[in-house]
């Protein structure tokens, strides 16, 4: 987690060009935010680019936690999901009473609650850091839930609180019935947060966040709290993970339990960190994937979340950086012209890790028809190839591309690795000279 | 009231020493590595699973010996394998790998064994009520998991302080360098702890499996409350885990069975506080629906007050 955050430029560049480039990124975020449903305008990707937006705001509300001050909570739904409840609380009341308010101020009243409960349990959680204040928001966590389960008047038991989105004030005749509205208002909350959240890493207050996670003794000695900067820090991401669970429950006209359990809080540190805690674009890049792969995957197979954990746990083994690390690492390399020359040694590295794959995908699956599926059919359609898992061909074939992929990899993995760092070197020097 | 008293603290103590298996292995482990190992809930529902896989093919007796056995192997793989590799990028890096570690073991689990929960009995043997008090039967096979978690944790007491290998596990805990310069292989003994530690909770997972329900949801239910113990007692204290085990235990059982809300407690002293619509449900729900919330709470105020918890000697 050492490198920086994105743009961290010294301060002598502050030119009008890096300034264009940076207005460029978002005027450019915003068009395509606009055109997006245009070119997916079919209702179930309209559905997937909505949870995206939601869990953008989501996922990189908690990066202020995990990535940009080195707090890991494993109870980030509790702001997420009583946003949610609020705000589904806040329709009703405006609906029930006629109120005038247009539907696209509710998601403050998720900023709100997202900011007072977080300045609540912040206030007790944040005199720790390291495992204990993980401990302490998986404890957070637990208590709000089964604290909802027993206070059915607010929270709806089982059922949840649903509400109708259209019946707050029309304002130039957008009643947020039809989906794309729905779209167009998340998408505008994703891009201000996101553009909010940006300017906050920007400021000497992030600056700061980021020497608390690096050195918080340091920071101390230099005159900072470093417990006021982790407070403030929650108190902030709880107000985004607010906004992201108001708009969640707005798309889904409906605030349940499940939005403030451990498992959603759990989602979202997976997604995070998938996407790369230790640049500001990885949670997006998270959401974004994580979204994708949990509508496509699940249509798929229904294994889908053991290859999500699988991912996260190889990630977390191999590519702490996450995939914006993985990305950014190629930065240098890019700017040196040299990214030409990694083609040889990936694409080496392709086959053999395909086949591992499949392999292992192979087996999941066809285990899956054996146990689960037992009762449906034993022939696993793959494309036009019919596969029964209850005869052995299948399994030998799954074994072989396993080993194989195993071995190979064994075998030219040091050579690859050897290239890869040999051209990294390379990069390096030029840069150097 | 007197059945009620005596059966409620029979049925804590036994959860109690059962949640005391899993604890002993988990402070054990944070003592040593400094890491809470999130999956450690997973390694008893894997002993659940395994040992009723054991059961179903050949029988409970040797169930109740592979299942650990394996639960163990596994435990020692995961150190030496990967919990190894992932300790250079750093104690969150670990920690975060035991959760996915945690996530993967639940869908493995769902994927072999599928979703529903599994038909593990109690072997005819202990199938039998152990005493009637007051007409209420108390299960044999209840009494028998008190007594092999007891025999365990005495067990493990005298291996711990009056063993060579327990003079060497003791010395690892505070002074690694000092026993690596002695001549033992630390990471060996770490990794022997891990799957000892592993072994344990896959055993508790053996002897639970049939009384609580085998499914996948288990090591869910069960992991945050088991780090409410480790935390309560005092994060590396095994003897603090064992006070909080039992503390937890009674707490559980004995909430259940109090059929009183903090409104008919008020009452009484002709103070019926008229407590705002939204907390109404609070103020009235009954001390046994409140019951899952205890733990927690006690697990927040605890590390707020007093980080060390109850008999640890250093803050989390």
């Amino acid at each position: 987690m050492s490198q920086s955050i994105a743009g961290a430029s010294p301060r002598g560049t502050r030119t009008l060009a890096p300034l264009l480039a940076t207005a460029g990124i978002w005027i450019g975020a915003a068009v395509v935010m606009v055109l997006l449903p245009q070119l997916f305008s079919s209702g179930a990707s309209l559905t997937k680019l909505c949870l995206m937006g939601i869990m953008i705001i989501f996922a990189l509300a908690y990066n202020m936690l995990l990535g940009q001050t080195g707090m890991l909570s494993f109870g980030h739904a509790v702001y997420y999901g009583l946003g949610g409840f609020f705000a589904a609380h806040a329709m009703m009341i405006i609906s029930g009473d006629r109120l005038p308010v247009p539907l696209a101020a509710v998601p403050l009243v998720g900023a709100v609650t997202g900011l007072v409960f977080g300045i609540i349990f912040g206030a007790a959680s944040t005199r720790r850091s390291g495992t204990a204040f993980a401990m302490i928001s998986l404890g957070i966590v637990e208590l709000v839930a089964a604290l909802a389960l027993v206070m059915t008047g607010f929270f709806g038991g089982e059922q949840g609180v649903s509400f109708n989105r259209t019946r707050a004030l029309a304002l130039f005749g957008w009643k947020f019935g039809p989906q794309i509205q729905v779209y167009y208002l998340i998408a505008a909350w994703c891009l201000v947060s996101m553009a909010a959240m940006y300017f906050i890493t920007r400021t000497p207050f992030g600056r700061m966040c980021l020497a608390v996670r690096e050195n918080p003794e340091r920071a101390a000695f230099v005159g900072y709290s470093t417990q006021g900067i982790r407070f403030i820090a929650f108190c902030l991401s709880g107000l985004f993970a607010g906004i992201a669970g108001a708009l969640a429950a707005i798309n889904f006209e409906i605030a349940s339990n499940s939005m403030l359990s451990a498992q959603q809080s759990g989602v979202v540190l997976l997604m995070t960190y998938i996407g790369g805690v230790g640049h500001f674009a990885g949670p997006i890049v998270g959401a974004i994937l994580i979204t994708l792969l949990q509508s496509s995957l699940s249509d798929i197979t229904g294994a889908w979340q053991l290859y999500f954990g699988i991912m996260f746990i190889l990630v977390v083994m191999f590519v702490p950086g996450g995939l914006a690390g993985l990305i950014t690492m190629h930065g240098p390399l890019a700017r040196a012209g040299l990214l030409s020359r990694l083609a040889g040694p990936y694409l080496r590295a392709l086959v053999p890790g395909l086949m591992l794959v499949a392999g292992c995908a192979l087996i999941i699956e066809l285990t899956y028809k054996l146990t689960v599926e037992r009762a449906k059919s034993s022939i696993l359609n793959l494309g036009p190839l019919p596969l029964d898992a209850a005869t052995a061909t299948p399994w030998i074939a799954a074994l072989v591309l396993l080993v194989l992929g195993v071995w190979t990899l064994r075998l030219m993995g040091p050579g690859i690795a050897e290239a890869v760092s040999a051209v990294r070197a390379e990069a390096a020097a030029r840069a150097g000279s | 009231m007197l059945e009620l008293v005596v059966f409620s603290t029979l049925n804590g103590l036994q959860y109690g020493v059962l949640l005391f298996l899993l604890a002993s292995g988990l402070t054990l482990i944070f003592s040593m590595m400094g890491v809470l190992n999130f999956a450690h809930a997973s390694f008893y529902m894997l002993g659940a699973y395994l040992g009723y896989q054991v059961t179903r093919t050949v029988g409970y007796w040797p169930g109740l010996i592979v299942a650990p056995l394996a639960v163990g192997l596994l435990g020692a793989a995961v150190e030496r394998f990967c919990l190894r590799l992932v300790h250079r990028h750093g104690h969150v890096a670990e920690l975060l790998f035991t959760f996915g570690l945690a996530f993967v073991i639940e869908e493995v689990v769902v994927v072999l064994w599928g979703r529903v929960p599994l038909d593990y009995r109690v072997p005819a043997i202990l199938d039998f009520p152990a005493f009637v008090l007051w007409d209420t039967t108390y299960p044999a096979y209840k009494l028998f998991m008190l007594v092999i978690s007891v025999a365990i944790f005495i067990g493990l007491l005298l291996l711990l302080t009056r063993t060579r290998v327990g003079l060497i596990i003791q010395a690892s805990l505070t002074h690694p360098h000092m026993v690596a310069m002695l001549g033992h292989n630390v990471p060996r003994i770490f990794m022997m702890v891990f799957g000892a530690g592993a072994a344990l909770a896959g055993l508790a997972g053996a002897i639970a499996g049939p009384a609580l329900v085998t499914q996948p949801s288990m090591a869910a239910l069960l992991g945050p409350i088991l780090f409410v113990v480790v935390v309560f007692g005092g994060l590396g204290s095994l003897s603090g885990a064992f006070i909080a085990s039992l503390i937890i235990g009674l707490v559980q059982t004995f909430a259940i069975a109090i059929d009183v809300s903090l409104n008919d407690i008020v009452r009484p002293l002709g103070l019926s506080l008229p407590a705002p619509a939204v907390l109404g449900d609070l103020w009235n729900a009954t001390v046994a629906q409140l019951g899952p919330v205890i733990p927690y709470l006690l697990l927040v105020l605890m590390l707020v007050f007093r980080p060390t918890g109850l008999m640890g000697t250093r803050e989390t």
